[in-house]
C-alpha cells in the first residue's frame, strides 16, 4: 500500500543530477536559474541532488570532452533504473561549435542514450522548463522537421515582381 | 515564541505576493530581440551558401545532388542561434523567429531541408565566377559542394565544375573518430 502511494505521489517528481561535461557554464547558470523562486521548478517535484545514486534524471550540459568521457559513463551507470537523460544546450545536443574537433566526443548522444534534447545556446530557463514539462507530459511537442522545395525558379519570380513594380512606378509618374 | 515568529514570517511572505511564473500554463511575451529558431524562406533563397560559410557551428550543410539541384540542410542540433546567417543572407531569406520551445526527443525534429533549383553558367558550368585564385578562399566559398547530409558531416572540399566522383566519395564520408 505504501508502495502504491509512493508511486502515485512521487511518480512524477524526478530528482535530477546535473553533470557538467566541459560546458562554458552558460547552460549551468540557466539550470540554476530554474531553481530560483521565479521559475520555481520544485512545483513539479524536481530537486537537484548531489549524488547520481539519488537521481532519476541526468542533466548533461556541454559537449562531452575526452577527459570527462569515462566519468560521464560512470555517473550514468550509477543512476538507478529507470533513468532519463536530458541534453541541455547545443553542445550537449549535437556538439555545438566543436562537433568535429579532436578532443570532443561531439554531443551527449554519442556517449549515452539521450531521451530529450533541449537546444539553445544557452537555452532560456523557459525552454528548459518546457523540456521538463514535455518529459512529464504536460505540454505537446511543437518542433517538427521542415522540408522545403522550390517549385519554380526564383529568378523568374524576381523578374516578374520587378516588372510589376516598374509598371506601377510609371502609373505613379503619370499621376 | 516560535509561533509569533512563524506568524511574523507569514506576514513577511504575504507582503510581496507570488512571484513564481506559472510557466507551462501562462506564457509571458518573449523579448523582441530574442534569437530563436531560424526560419528559412525557400522562395527567396538563391543558394549562395553564404550562411553555411559564416555559421560558427557549421550547422548549415550544402550538397549538390546534381548540377541543377542543391540541397541545403539546417541541423538545429548544433545551432548556437547566433543569427549570423540572418545577417549575412543577401536576399533576407533567413529570419530569426522568437520560438524557443523546441525541446524534442529526436534530433530530426529541429532540422530544415531545402531543395533549390540552381542555374549554372552555360559556358563553364559553375555557379559563380571564380575571382579568387587562393585555394583557401576557394575551399571556403564558391562552386559545388559535397557535404554528407546523412552523417551531418561537413566536407571542406569544393570543385569548380560538378564532379560525380567527388559526390560518390562523399557518400561514404564519416567524421574522423577520436577512439
Amino acid at each position: 500500500m505504501l508502495k502504491n502511494l509512493c508511486k502515485r505521489m512521487f511518480g512524477k517528481s524526478i530528482w535530477v543530477y546535473h553533470c557538467n561535461t566541459g560546458a562554458c557554464n552558460g547552460c549551468d547558470i540557466e539550470i540554476l536559474n530554474i531553481l530560483t523562486p521565479f521559475y520555481d521548478v520544485e512545483r513539479f517535484g524536481i530537486k537537484l541532488v548531489a549524488s547520481p545514486r539519488h537521481a532519476d534524471a541526468m542533466l548533461i550540459s556541454g559537449a562531452v570532452t575526452r577527459p570527462t568521457l569515462p566519468l560521464v559513463k560512470r555517473a550514468y551507470e550509477a543512476i538507478p533504473n529507470p533513468k532519463l537523460v536530458f541534453a541541455i544546450g547545443s553542445c550537449a545536443t549535437g556538439g555545438g561549435a566543436w562537433f568535429d574537433t579532436y578532443n570532443v566526443t561531439g554531443g551527449a548522444d554519442k556517449v549515452l542514450p539521450v531521451n530529450y534534447y533541449i537546444p539553445g545556446c544557452p537555452p532560456r530557463p523557459e525552454a528548459i522548463l518546457y523540456g521538463v514539462a514535455l518529459a512529464l507530459g504536460l505540454v505537446d511537442k511543437q518542433a517538427a522537421p521542415v522540408e522545403l522545395k522550390q517549385m519554380e525558379f526564383p529568378i523568374d519570380m524576381y523578374e516578374r515582381n520587378e516588372a510589376w513594380e516598374k509598371r506601377n512606378v510609371i502609373y505613379e509618374l503619370l499621376k | 515564541m516560535w509561533l509569533t515568529s512563524k506568524i511574523k514570517q507569514i506576514l513577511m511572505v504575504m507582503k510581496p505576493g507570488v512571484v513564481t511564473l506559472d510557466y507551462p500554463n501562462e506564457r509571458p511575451p518573449v523579448p523582441e530581440n530574442l534569437r530563436g529558431q531560424p526560419v528559412f524562406d525557400h522562395q527567396k533563397c538563391i543558394g549562395c551558401g553564404g550562411c553555411s560559410d559564416h555559421c560558427p557551428a557549421r550547422c548549415i550543410l550544402v550538397r549538390d545532388v546534381c548540377q541543377e539541384l542543391r540541397v541545403m540542410l539546417y541541423d538545429g542540433g548544433r545551432c548556437t542561434y547566433c543569427g549570423r546567417c540572418a545577417d549575412i543572407c543577401p536576399e533576407k531569406a533567413i529570419t530569426m523567429s522568437n520560438s524557443f520551445e523546441i525541446a524534442c526527443d529526436q534530433k530530426e525534429d529541429i532540422t530544415t531541408r531545402m531543395e533549390l533549383f540552381m542555374m549554372t553558367c552555360q559556358r563553364c558550368g559553375r555557379c559563380y565566377e571564380m575571382e579568387k585564385t587562393n585555394a583557401i578562399d576557394r575551399i571556403n566559398l564558391k562552386g559545388f559542394r559535397y557535404d554528407n547530409l546523412e552523417q551531418r558531416a561537413l566536407i571542406r572540399k569544393t570543385s569548380e565544375t560538378f564532379d560525380p566522383a567527388l559526390l560518390k566519395e562523399s557518400d561514404n564520408y564519416q567524421r574522423p573518430s577520436d577512439k
